[in-house]
């Protein structure tokens, strides 16, 4: 049984590293991550657990870490953004959000992006409208969504290795009149 | 034979180049204003009033003071000191920074603490005890300006009433003539619902008062940083060039990170007190509850109509609800933004406008929210109100619109309220629109299902509107004319940075800029970086809102990359030893007239400007260029939305949704469309759940995602876009604004879809967000629904 | 926003857990999915001295169908749980209608059912579901069990009956008799909005005879609302027009809803009688053979 004592030693793993560290109790997850951690690529929207700019992947699973303990974190592993993919070598979905232009400001493309990871792991072939449910615990101001959806679709078919026809080439029907 | 480069490859004009931003943003390594942790650093918690109205009695500060931690604890009175309890708003009226005499607004900033962490801070906040005496409240601009309505601002001397301003255009006696020869008079009143940008990312700032130097460095968010070290300068007192701003990556902005908020004036005071670094990051409620808002409008309108359906007339009046402060970022002739570009699309000879302003126990505001300065209010009564003239005459909405709408030979024309506007295809919009909805088949299965009970409902709205404050004659904030700047500096290896006074929040600056620069000097858009947002290094502008940086800064980086391409024409006949007359230009090369092989390119005249430049001439291949553009620029868009209504549970679901956007021409294809998609997105909340509204105590609802409704990717329809391009007479690659077209024009779409659905049951008017239990009321009752606050609540 | 300052305990067994529930008392405050009590804190609408993290204790993390045919919910079942669950739909419809439907897709990675019934919001999903169902839960503490009807046990806004000390450890649905029909319709405005209106119906048939009947709302009062004279003029009826716009009818009369910004009070009545009438209407009875 772990004490109750004022601060509490945790060891939580994040993208793959282990981190031992002292936390108060009522410290949020998010806050861990990005002052206690300096990654600072999991941002902070809202503060009623609607807008899921702080999603992360908790034991692969998305979560909001502005709901969450970082004790809650103790002998957990925690995905950032900064664990999706490498500098190098771009996950998926992070190739289908750019070549798709599923972002715009930037804010809430990481929580974004990591809900759709889980999405397409637990679901490699999803429809347009699995995704547009799978998306809605996060949201975007700037870019209607559809560009979203798109690049997870990207992603979705890339994972599979092959790429969507459409890729890249925009949504207007008509050509220059 | 030409050697020119292929403009698409470069990543030049028209090409759907990859966002250069993206290679952060997508791998967590944004620089966003919460990002930013200086040696030392003390962080402030605001609070706020929990009431909308009242005096303050006492505030007692003694138990933040003893908490460990707690580095300052700022109140009106220790501000009024320094005299920063008030500040100059971007609308010539004052702001209480931290309140001294009375609360006007529930969210108001009544103290603040500067603590070593944030949630030390709120501690303290929280043990702060502030005694209050209530006051009337006032919610809307009808209790405001009754006769007997308690004073909000009798801070101010000479303030008698709640009128915050006046303002009037057009012809009157003009319009009432064209009015009494009218065969019929069409009437409509309506509420725009007060509103909220919401970026995701709210305000905050790092302040940074050193002391040894006397230099204050500001991070903030903020669209228009020029801007804001010319209000610091005059706030603070501080000379202009020990003031640096920095706006780093902003998370949003949709014109609420325009003003100068309390926030950041107290983060700059907090450091300076406590000679630290001093970072604010506001929460979501501290933003939704006391910052910019946008709309809260209240129209009431009239078209005088000739029976064959020309619109002879129209008048309006606008009364706006500013809140307790008039803070309104605007132009400063225009008290109301520009309302008067009502009707501008339309052939109208004659109009009127007045409009009044009125203080309410509200947050201040009334910013140009995805808009340029009010015109989404124009164009959505503009819209409601062609709809509602087409069905009195009982006319086909679509070809009312033909029959007023502005004909492509008739450019430039005048406004009735002014406006020069001067290019466009209306007509070929508004055709190829309802060719992509299937126009007439969808009146035939709309008629069908209605034989079936079923509700079907189709709507539209075309508009242009002026994007692309300014020019200077007419535009200027705070008496700064509202031109912009570019700054090119291109390297000896033919590699260049760009910098401009404008400030991209997401609209994706660093590519398009670029991709102009291309296009004037042939350098690959690879090549070039841009860099914007910080005063000490970026030219002096004025920033990126109402559509404006295209049409302004866009316009800047191509005259500042000609003259620099004049300058390398020179260098060109120098290294060619042939008269600067024979020397031709084609993409990214000069050569010599009538020997094309015989040429150089723009990366060895870069060089040569650095190691071989001729006798006399100046080295380097520099420049700068402030663009003051000659008129506005007028895109044109035709919205057109189908939809489905329950009208057992006034639930209505969006069928289809058309977009012909004309905006010119289009730089980057694929960031157009994301403009136009986000718009058409915002244009779906604000019609659909999108609003904040007020009980009869000023208690905001809506200070929160759970009771402020965004739409998610579900709910969103789907868009379907299409294009016509009439470039821009003036613009120098014949571009026009896009960045708020379908936020601005779409609402009405919506709208008018749901209302044509409800066309049988004599409703005329819905009032937004067009919410199901507002249908199924006009339903039963056959009558308009108004959401005026305050909200009903029994 | 931040949560005020308070301990934390992890234990590693219910007993450890009753033991510091014991201590703290009424100071104390579990935290199983934490996806409303989180917010509270960060809100600082609670500040409980304690909090009592169960997260650990995998045991609860279950849902099973008994032999009888009930189904037990562990307390940390999450709703996701539910939502992926090849249990419930054709037999339990009305939780398998509903689970989808409950706040947003990565609050249901981790907001668990019995921490939904334990914050009593009356606009919470799973109170109506399970008033529905006849539901019950089962509280645990040092001096042992005790089993609670849900609607004993949810006993006014945000409030429940559970003593000091005591942990909701699991919730669970009686089998049912007849063949079981149900649904919640929810009126929200987007996904993770609060209901404007939900509505629970769960019925089961013998035969065309309905044999048992629950209908419980959602948002539409101080509490949640069971719709008992409703429920009553069911039984023994078969899922006639008239039978089912009386019922629609009684269900709206029990509806105790306020005007507020998300709709007047006469339209959320007006909404629970058109969802109740609209499940109803929607179950094609199978004919018994």
């Amino acid at each position: 049984m772990t004490d109750a004592a004022d601060e509490h030693r945790i060891t939580v793993t994040v993208n793959g590293e282990p981190h031992a560290v002292e936390v108060e109790p009522r410290l949020l997850l998010v806050h861990l991550l990005r002052e206690g951690l300096r990654l600072t690529g999991t941002h902070i929207g809202c503060d009623t657990t609607n807008c899921g700019a702080c999603t992360v992947l908790y034991d692969g699973t998305p979560v909001k870490s502005c709901t969450m303990l970082a004790v809650q974190a103790d002998g957990h592993e925690i995905t950032t953004v900064e664990g999706l993919g490498s500098l190098s070598e771009l996950d998926p979905v992070q190739e289908g959000f750019t070549i798709e232009h599923g972002l715009q400001c930037g804010f809430c493309t990481p929580g974004m992006m990591l809900t759709a990871k889980a999405l397409i792991t637990n679901n490699p072939n999803p429809s347009e409208e699995d995704v547009r449910w799978g998306l809605s615990g996060n949201l975007c101001r700037c870019t209607g969504y559809q560009n979203i959806v798109k690049a997870v679709l990207w992603a979705a078919a890339k994972q599979h290795g092959h790429v969507a026809e459409t890729n890249g080439q925009g949504t207007t029907v008509s050509g220059r009149t | 034979m030409s050697q020119a480069l292929d403009e698409v490859k470069i990543g030049g004009l028209g090409s759907s180049r990859q966002r250069v931003e993206d290679a952060r943003f997508i791998r967590g390594r944004g620089n966003y204003i919460d990002d930013l942790k200086l040696p030392g650093m003390l962080h402030m918690e605001i609070l706020r009033s929990p009431l909308a109205h009242a005096r303050i009695i006492s505030i007692d500060t003694s138990a933040a003071w003893a908490i460990p931690g707690v580095r300052l604890v700022l109140t009106g009175e220790m501000a009024a000191q320094r005299n920063l309890a008030w500040m100059p708003t971007l609308s010539y009226d004052t702001q209480a920074v931290l309140a001294t005499d009375k609360v006007r607004f529930q969210g108001q900033e009544v103290a603040c603490v500067v603590a070593d962490d944030p949630y030390i801070a709120k501690d303290a906040c929280e043990a702060i005890v502030v005694e209050y005496e209530p006051l009337p409240v006032i919610v809307n601009p009808i209790q405001s300006l009754a006769p007997d309505a308690p004073l909000i601002r009798d801070d101010k001397e000479g303030q008698t009433d709640n009128v915050c301003y006046r303002w009037e255009v057009g012809d009157k006696q003009g319009t009432d003539r064209a009015f009494a020869q009218a065969d019929h008079i069409s009437r409509l009143k309506l509420h725009y619902p007060r509103s909220h940008p919401s970026p995701i990312e709210c305000c905050g700032s790092v302040a940074d008062y050193n002391a040894a130097t006397g230099k204050l460095t500001v991070y903030m968010t903020t669209q228009a940083p020029h801007i804001i070290r010319a209000a610091v300068a005059l706030v603070a007192e501080l000379p202009e060039h020990m003031i640096r701003i920095v706006s780093p990556d902003l998370g949003g902005g949709f014109g609420n990170k325009v003003p100068v908020y309390p926030g950041y004036v107290c983060s700059i005071l907090g450091s300076i007190l406590t000679g630290k670094p001093v970072k604010w990051i506001e929460d979501n409620f501290g933003n939704l509850i006391s910052t910019g808002f946008g709309r809260d409008m209240y129209l009431d309108s009239e078209l005088a109509l000739r029976k064959d359906g020309k619109i002879l007339a129209v008048r309006f009046h606008a009364d706006t609800d500013q809140g307790a402060f008039f803070s309104d970022a605007q132009p400063s002739k225009f008290k109301i933004g520009l309302v008067h570009s009502a009707f501008a699309c339309y052939d109208i000879p004659v109009g009127h406008i007045t409009a009044r302003g009125a203080y309410t126990n509200k947050a201040p505001g009334g910013v140009a929210y995805r808009c340029s300065f009010r015109v989404t209010e124009a164009m959505f009564f503009q819209e409601r109100m062609i709809q509602a003239a087409a069905a009195d005459l009982g006319m086909d909405q679509a070809q009312f619109r033909r029959i007023n709408l502005r004909r492509a030979d008739d450019f430039p024309a005048r406004t009735p309220f002014g406006f020069l506007v001067d290019s466009g295809q209306y007509h070929k919009c508004l055709q190829l629109g309802l060719d992509a909805i299937g126009y007439e088949d969808f009146k035939r299965e709309q008629a069908q299902a209605r034989s079936r009970g079923r509700r079907l409902g189709i709507g539209i709205s075309t508009m242009t509107e002026p994007l692309g404050a300014g020019n200077s004659r007419e535009y200027d904030i705070l008496g700064i004319k509202m031109f912009d700047s570019a700054e090119l500096r291109v390297h000896p290896t033919g590699k260049a940075i760009l910098r401009t006074g404008a400030k991209t929040q997401g609209q994706g600056h660093e590519t398009t800029w670029a991709q102009i620069v291309s296009h004037e000097l042939g350098i690959p858009a690879d090549d070039v970086i841009v860099e914007e947002g910080d005063t000490d290094t970026a030219p002096f502008g004025m920033g990126t809102y109402a559509s404006r940086s295209t049409p302004v800064a866009g316009a800047a980086v191509s005259m500042v990359a000609r003259k620099v391409r004049a300058k390398a024409r020179k260098l060109a006949a120098h290294l060619l030893e042939v008269s600067e007359e024979d020397i031709e230009w084609e993409l990214g090369r000069f050569y010599v007239r009538g020997a094309a092989r015989r040429g150089v390119t723009i990366q060895e005249c870069a060089m040569a400007a650095y190691t071989n430049m001729p006798d006399g001439m100046e080295p380097g291949l520099e420049n700068n260029a402030y663009y003051d553009p000659p008129n506005l620029t007028w895109p044109f868009a035709c919205y057109i939305a189908t939809v489905e209504v329950d009208p057992e549970t006034g639930v209505w679901d969006v069928l289809r949704v058309v977009a012909v956007d004309d905006c010119g021409v289009r730089i980057n294809p694929m960031i157009v469309e994301g403009q136009i998609m986000g718009g058409l997105a915002e244009a779906y909340a604000m019609a659909n759940m999108q609003f904040m509204t007020y009980d009869a105590d000023g208690n905001m609802i809506g200070a929160n995602y759970i009771d402020y409704l965004l739409p998610t990717a579900w709910e969103t329809p789907g868009f379907e876009l299409h294009e016509v391009v009439t470039p821009c007479p003036h613009h120098p690659i014949g571009a026009k604004g896009v960045g708020e077209c379908a936020a601005v024009g779409g609402p009405a779409a919506f709208v008018n879809a749901v209302m044509n659905a409800l066309e049988d049951t004599g409703v005329r008017n819905i009032d937004m967000p067009v919410l199901p239990d507002r249908v199924w009321q006009a339903i039963q009752t056959g009558r308009d629904v108004s959401g005026v606050p305050p909200v009903r609540q029994d | 926003m931040y949560p005020p300052r308070l301990r934390y305990v992890a234990p590693k067994s219910l007993d450890e857990a009753f033991a510091v529930m014991a201590e703290y008392g009424d100071d104390a405050k579990v935290l199983a999915g934490g996806q409303s009590l989180v917010p509270m804190l960060k809100l600082r609408f609670a500040s409980p001295a304690v909090l009592v993290d169960i997260n650990g204790l995998s045991d609860l993390a279950y849902h099973r169908a008994e032999s009888d045919g009930s189904l037990r919910i562990g307390a940390l079942c999450r709703h996701v749980d539910l939502e992926r669950s090849a249990l419930l739909p054709g037999r339990y419809p009305t939780m398998a209608a509903a689970a989808p439907q409950v706040a947003d897709p990565i609050v249901r990675n981790r907001g668990t059912v019995v921490g939904s019934l334990c914050h009593a919001d009356p606009q919470g999903d799973w109170a109506s579901v399970l008033l529905a169902l006849n539901g019950q839960v089962v509280v645990a503490g040092k001096d042992g069990r005790r089993t609670i009807s849900v609607a004993d046990f949810v006993v006014g806004p945000f409030q429940n009956s559970l003593a000091a000390g005591e942990i909701a450890v699991e919730a669970s649905v009686p089998a049912a008799k007849g063949t079981p029909y149900g649904s919640y319709l929810k009126l929200e405005r987007r996904v993770g909005d609060f209901a404007t209106v939900g509505v629970a119906v769960a019925i089961e048939t013998s035969g065309l005879q309905i044999s048992r009947a629950g209908i419980a709302l959602t948002g539409v009062g101080p509490n949640t609302i069971q719709a008992i004279e409703a429920e009553q003029a069911l039984i023994g009826q078969a899922l006639e027009p008239d039978v089912i716009a009386r019922a629609a009818g009684l269900a709206a009369g029990a509806a105790r809803p306020r005007s507020d910004h998300r709709g007047s009070a006469e339209y959320k009545r007006h909404v629970v009688e058109t969802f109740v009438r609209r499940a109803l209407s929607s179950y094609r009875l199978a004919v018994p053979a």
